[in-house]
């Protein structure tokens, strides 16, 4: 029971620059497993930064530096024998704008399986994964008759799903989700909002939002960061109801940000 | 008279934007023009030429009779060996360079000195190439050295060409890549490379109509003025079209008028079909795009 408790994301004195400026100061959270937890606050409070150095692809950036630990389902994230395709595995990412690659829908969602299974699986085998995880991501029905038709031609709505589900066929614990709904109309963002709801559970969801409203309805913890430290991490109901801190109560009540 | 009719701040405006349409229209005409003529001039002087013999025979009595078949055999030899050396070797110099390459003071040295390798001229290369591939590597004066000069001296169009073509691809495909677990070979393979063919290849074929132009980089390096045989290996010499068409103007007594203009509108032929090829595949792809 004790391993079920360990906490899906866990940093401790996480640092980290862009360049001189420091863009996140000591960050220790645990983010629950099996659970919806959205991180708010103001732009440019580190919140978009934290997530994308939970799968490292901040790295790309040739001058970030980090200090401190980030563990994923108990696994030491920085550690030197990491392969990133490994992390990024376990680690799924859904983009601000939906991003799918210039390929087939079928290609799009078998994208990562195929990275981790170079020698193929049968046909039947493939047609298979692809139906099941479109039918998760509540797509298929839509898809079905455009499997190799291009991704980038269908609507946003169905973009973003499909960015969610080509994530499923390799398993990972936990998604990372950078705005998911800001370039959606209000319709797509409650189907999505209820996608991640149904995979909460069998997956850790951490999800950046500039909407408050979203955050309230759609998560059961929440992170308010200000100025690349962590102010305030309860239940969702609690932190909207009886914040603690007062920039807290500020930014919810829309005084800035 | 009413509140809109026009003020003579008004006509003045009019009459000056009537005025720069006129000039700037002319300016293209202008530039048309000289296109328009050399064309016309040589199909008017050239085509009379045009006749089976022309094409299949070799030349014959000092070159003032007969055909050009070696030196346009002798010219697509010249521009494969050349694609060969310069398309993986731009391409694989582009990838690094866009895809691979941290922004630093040495990329863009780099950078700057594909640019100008684009600006030293022909004859320059044709030194190099003297230099470098008929005397250092000693492959003598042959359809190798020349072709290897003129795969460096196209380099950087290949270079320029693909990096843009490759920086054209949106960063959003990357990171999604990145992101699902590939590596950057994986992305540059499966992602990039196939939404920048159509870039590359337009760059390819502005490499072929120039390779198929040039003439002082071959001249010293592996064109001949006359062989009787076609080439058989890469160290052989060869006639090459535009080398043909210097000496038969230039080097050569009592040539016929029309030989001259024939071998330079089928030069010209080449370069136009070649460049209407690329200009076919690019729609065929751009086509298929859509983001």
């Amino acid at each position: 029971m004790a391993e079920a408790r360990e906490p899906a994301i866990r940093t401790r004195g996480l640092n980290l620059w862009y360049g001189d400026f420091q863009a996140l100061f000591d960050v220790d959270l645990d983010i629950a497993r099996g659970r919806v937890t959205s991180l708010i606050g103001p732009s440019g409070c580190g919140k978009s930064t934290f997530l994308r150095s939970v799968n490292r692809i901040i790295e790309r950036l040739d001058y970030v530096r980090t200090s401190g630990s980030i563990e994923v389902m108990g696994q030491d994230v920085l550690a030197s024998d990491v392969a990133l395709t490994q992390l990024r595995r376990e680690v799924g990412m859904v983009f601000q704008r939906p991003n799918p690659l210039p390929i087939s829908v079928r290609r799009n969602v078998l994208f990562a399986h195929r990275l981790h299974n170079p020698h193929g699986q049968s046909r039947a085998e493939e047609d298979e994964l692809v139906e099941r995880v479109l039918r998760e991501v509540l797509l298929w029905d839509q898809v079905k008759d455009r499997l190799d038709s291009l991704a980038t031609g269908l609507s946003l709505e169905e973009q973003q799903k499909l960015c969610i589900a080509r994530l499923l066929p390799v398993k990972p614990s936990v998604l990372l989700m950078d705005e998911p709904c800001s370039a959606l109309d209000p319709e797509a963002t409650s189907a999505v909002e209820e996608l991640i709801w149904e995979l909460r559970g069998d997956y850790s969801i951490l999800i950046v939002t500039h909407n408050m409203a979203q955050a309230r309805r759609a998560s059961d913890e929440c992170i308010f960061m200000l100025l690349g430290k962590v102010v305030e991490h309860a239940p969702t109901g609690d932190m909207f109801v009886t914040p603690t801190h007062s920039e807290t109560a500020d930014y919810i009540e829309g005084r800035y940000g | 008279m009413n509140a809109f009719s026009a003020t003579d701040l008004d006509s003045a405006n009019k009459r000056r934007e009537h005025a720069f349409r006129l000039l700037f229209g002319a300016m293209t005409a202008l530039l048309i023009l000289p296109v328009l003529l050399i064309l016309g001039m040589l199909v008017w002087k050239g085509h009379s030429i045009f006749s089976f013999e022309f094409f299949f025979t070799n030349p014959r009595n000092g070159m003032t009779e007969g055909g050009i078949f070696p030196a346009l055999i002798g010219t697509l030899y010249l521009v494969t060996v050349a694609l060969f050396a310069s398309v993986p070797l731009g391409v694989a110099a582009a990838v690094y360079l866009s895809e691979y390459a941290p922004d630093n003071l040495l990329t863009r040295l780099i950078n700057l000195a594909i640019i100008n390798l684009a600006g030293v001229p022909s004859i320059v290369h044709a030194l190099f190439g003297v230099g470098a591939f008929v005397l250092f590597f000693n492959f003598g004066t042959s359809i190798l050295a020349a072709s290897l000069t003129l795969a460096v001296m196209t380099l950087p169009v290949v270079i320029v060409a693909t990096r843009e073509s490759l920086q054209a691809v949106p960063q959003a495909f990357r990171e999604a890549s990145w992101s699902l677990g590939a590596t950057r070979w994986q992305t540059i393979r499966r992602i990039v490379l196939p939404n920048s063919v159509s870039g590359i290849l337009t760059g390819v074929i502005l490499e072929v109509s120039r390779t198929v132009g040039e003439t002082a980089p071959i001249m010293f390096t592996g064109a001949t003025f006359y062989v009787a045989f076609l080439p058989t290996s890469v160290f052989d010499q060869t006639m090459a079209m535009s080398y043909h068409l210097y000496t038969i103007t230039t080097q050569v007594p009592g040539v016929p008028e029309a030989l001259p203009f024939g071998v330079a509108l089928t030069l010209i032929a080449i370069v136009l079909a070649l460049n209407s090829v690329s200009i076919a595949f690019r729609m065929i792809l751009r086509g298929r795009k859509k983001w």
